[in-house]
């Protein structure tokens, strides 16, 4: 056992320098590419009626004529600082972390009650599903699944917005004040990924029960709920440790288009309007962001992977497999 | 005892003793099996799957060969009526089978060219994803150098969400058919050639290989008739979530404002459309035409791919 801890500390701690490297490629790509937009990015409309000499000693200002080295260096010291730059065009100005400070809440406990929603139906709609295979319910639930996975969700959550809200008689858009209003994107967003749950907790029991120790749990006459708790559904929940990071990706995605079709004020919808409206610090500072909760995800995935898997804690012997 | 003894007379009737054959010695075992035949046989015993095949094939012919047809009218030319003014939002009729649209374009004429510009950017994409993402993942499965190298990068390239690297690269293009392919194209190869490593791995050590690295057969050569028949059925997989996948991306390129310019007609430009109008109950059909034909060509698409995975997958004959 106290080799197991050491064996996950040390996996985790080569893990995490390894999500530090790529946190830092991440960074500088998304930096460099950036440089390459053009420079109405940094203007508001203003940008027709500026002489060449106004743009080039507002540029100067802003430290965009520096070489590009020094410039990265600065771009690196300011945001390790928790600057993230200012706003130019959706809020003029305004230093980003300000921006984006208010709008955190919403996307954080949008996503969060995703994916407590989706974990929620979509692993016991796999257990049933697996567990009347071939039936009725396998197959209703298989249609939903090849349906969510097949139509866009860009052109599902536009008829579920319609027609969601007429049928539940609420505004279309969010509003703080009105929980009910809260239901419908909270579905769009769960829809994904509780759809890849009951897919894969489906396979992954189906493969389980096809084994030959489940052949033989039968034959000594185990009871099936026996069967089906003490061999099956533990074995097939360490593969699904591994679908959590994913799913915090298939989230981030979603609310980027969910919170800006709900008019939601978080950061995914932030992100669409600066898009929109070319505010090129921002886009910046967002994808910033959104990589950083993709990387740190993924990283937590890992290593409660590492943590469920009881073939990591055998490894007593020492040696890698 | 007697019973017995009648038991064994019957039985030297019913069974003689073969005798020693020197020609049946020498013959070969003779099969008819022929893998692309059994799996057309396997998926056209998929009822649903054939009926999405015929679906698709009767769309995108018809798709081709309407600009073709008499009586049809061009996607991007406003109709007038006698005033001279343009029939705006008119409702589904005998003359516009579609209805028109908010500056009196002929949707039937652009949900149809749409389509086609879809269907380019979905079948460009799809390539791509099944020829790079091959090409990547039996490098990367097969060549033990290469493999550390290329799990790195994936690594770095896997932690951001996909639709981040996607936005970015559009935000930086001109929008037009070829950099949206292009954008497209950026990461949705990284699925693909995971799967293609993992299978390459689990195939690579089997023994016909073994024997061909012994023989000295080139790895190209390894590559391309050892392992990729092996591979089909992952490559149709992916292949059918690939191309509903790029379809249903231009429509949210489309919608953040980094899809294609109005003037050529697309689904997603034309869901975008129809989503503008909404609101009101009367031109609803506008959004729903599009987004009618749009899913249905998605959801044909997905389940033929999953239904020609299943049969192309060779534990599955027989």
């Amino acid at each position: 056992m106290e080799r197991g801890c050491f064996v996950i500390v040390k996996y985790a701690f080569s893990r995490f320098l390894r999500s530090l490297v790529t946190l830092l490629i991440v960074t500088a790509a998304v930096f460099f590419m950036l440089r390459l937009m053009p420079e109405e990015g940094y203007f508001a409309e203003s940008y027709d009626k500026m002489t060449r000499g106004q743009i080039e000693a507002e540029l100067t200002r802003m430290g965009l004529r520096d070489p590009l080295h020094v410039q990265l260096s600065n771009y690196l010291k300011n945001t390790l600082r928790g600057d993230l730059g200012t706003s130019n065009i959706v809020r003029r100005y305004v230093p980003i972390v300000q921006v984006i400070g208010p709008k955190i809440p919403y996307s954080v406990g949008f996503g969060l009650t995703t994916i407590a929603i989706s974990l929620a139906l979509g692993i016991p709609l796999g257990m049933l599903m697996a567990r009347r295979k071939g039936r009725l319910p396998d197959s209703l639930g298989s249609a939903y699944v090849v349906f969510v996975r097949a139509v866009p969700a860009a052109v599902c959550f536009i008829f579920l917005q319609l027609y969601g809200s007429s049928f539940l008689k609420v505004p279309m858009l969010f509003s703080l004040s009105r929980p009910l209003s809260w239901i419908l994107p909270t579905v769009c967003m769960a829809l994904g990924p509780t759809a890849n749950y009951a897919m894969w907790m489906r396979r992954y029991m189906v493969d389980e029960l096809n084994k030959d120790y489940i052949k033989l749990a039968r034959a000594k006459g185990m009871k099936n709920s026996a069967v089906m708790s003490r061999h099956v559904l533990r074995n097939a929940f360490v593969p699904m440790a591994q679908l959590l990071p994913a799913s915090i990706l298939l989230t981030i995605t979603g609310s980027i288009y969910v919170e800006s079709l709900f008019s939601i004020p978080g950061m995914g919808g932030l992100l669409v309007t600066a898009i929109q409206r070319q505010d090129n610090t921002l886009v910046q500072a967002l994808v910033l962001i959104f990589s950083c909760v993709g990387i740190v995800g993924l990283f937590l995935g890992d290593i409660l992977m590492a943590i469920v898997d009881p073939r990591i804690k055998l490894e007593k012997k020492g040696g890698s497999r | 005892m007697s019973g017995f003894g009648a038991a064994t007379e019957g039985r030297d009737e019913l069974f003689r003793f073969a005798q020693y054959d020197d020609a049946a010695a020498e013959g070969v075992a003779y099969s008819n099996y022929s893998y692309w035949r059994s799996t057309w046989r396997i998926f056209t015993r998929n009822r649903g799957a054939m009926f999405c095949l015929l679906l698709l094939c009767v769309l995108l012919t018809f798709t081709f060969i309407q600009p073709f047809l008499p009586g049809q009218r061009s996607p991007s030319a406003i109709s007038n009526n006698e005033m001279g003014r343009p029939l705006r939002n008119l409702r589904p009729n005998a003359d516009y089978w579609f209805g028109t649209n908010a500056i009196g374009q002929d949707l039937w004429a652009r949900i149809w060219s749409g389509t086609r510009t879809s269907m380019f950017i979905g079948l460009s994409v799809g390539l791509w994803d099944a020829f790079f993402g091959v090409l990547v993942g039996s490098l990367w499965g097969y060549v033990r150098r290469l493999d550390r190298w290329i799990t790195e990068l994936y690594n770095v390239v896997a932690n951001i969400p996909n639709t981040i690297i996607m936005m970015l690269a559009a935000y930086m293009l001109r929008p037009a058919v070829g950099t949206i392919i292009f954008a497209m194209c950026l990461t949705g190869w990284l699925p693909t050639s995971r799967y293609v490593r993992n299978q390459v791995v689990v195939i690579r050590d089997r023994e016909f290989n073994l024997a061909s690295r012994c023989l000295g057969t080139p790895v190209r050569r390894v590559i391309t008739k050892n392992l990729l028949p092996q591979l089909v059925s992952v490559i149709m997989m992916r292949m059918g979530m690939a191309i509903p996948l790029a379809i249903g991306q231009e429509v949210f390129l489309t919608y953040i404002g980094l899809g294609l310019p109005v003037s050529i007609p697309s689904l997603g430009n034309l869901v975008n459309e129809g989503r503008i109008v909404m609101m009101s109950p009367s031109l609803r059909y506008q959004l729903i035409f599009p987004a009618l034909i749009l899913s249905l060509i998605t959801v044909a698409l997905y389940v033929i791919g999953n239904a020609f995975a299943d049969a192309a997958d060779p534990r599955n004959h027989l």
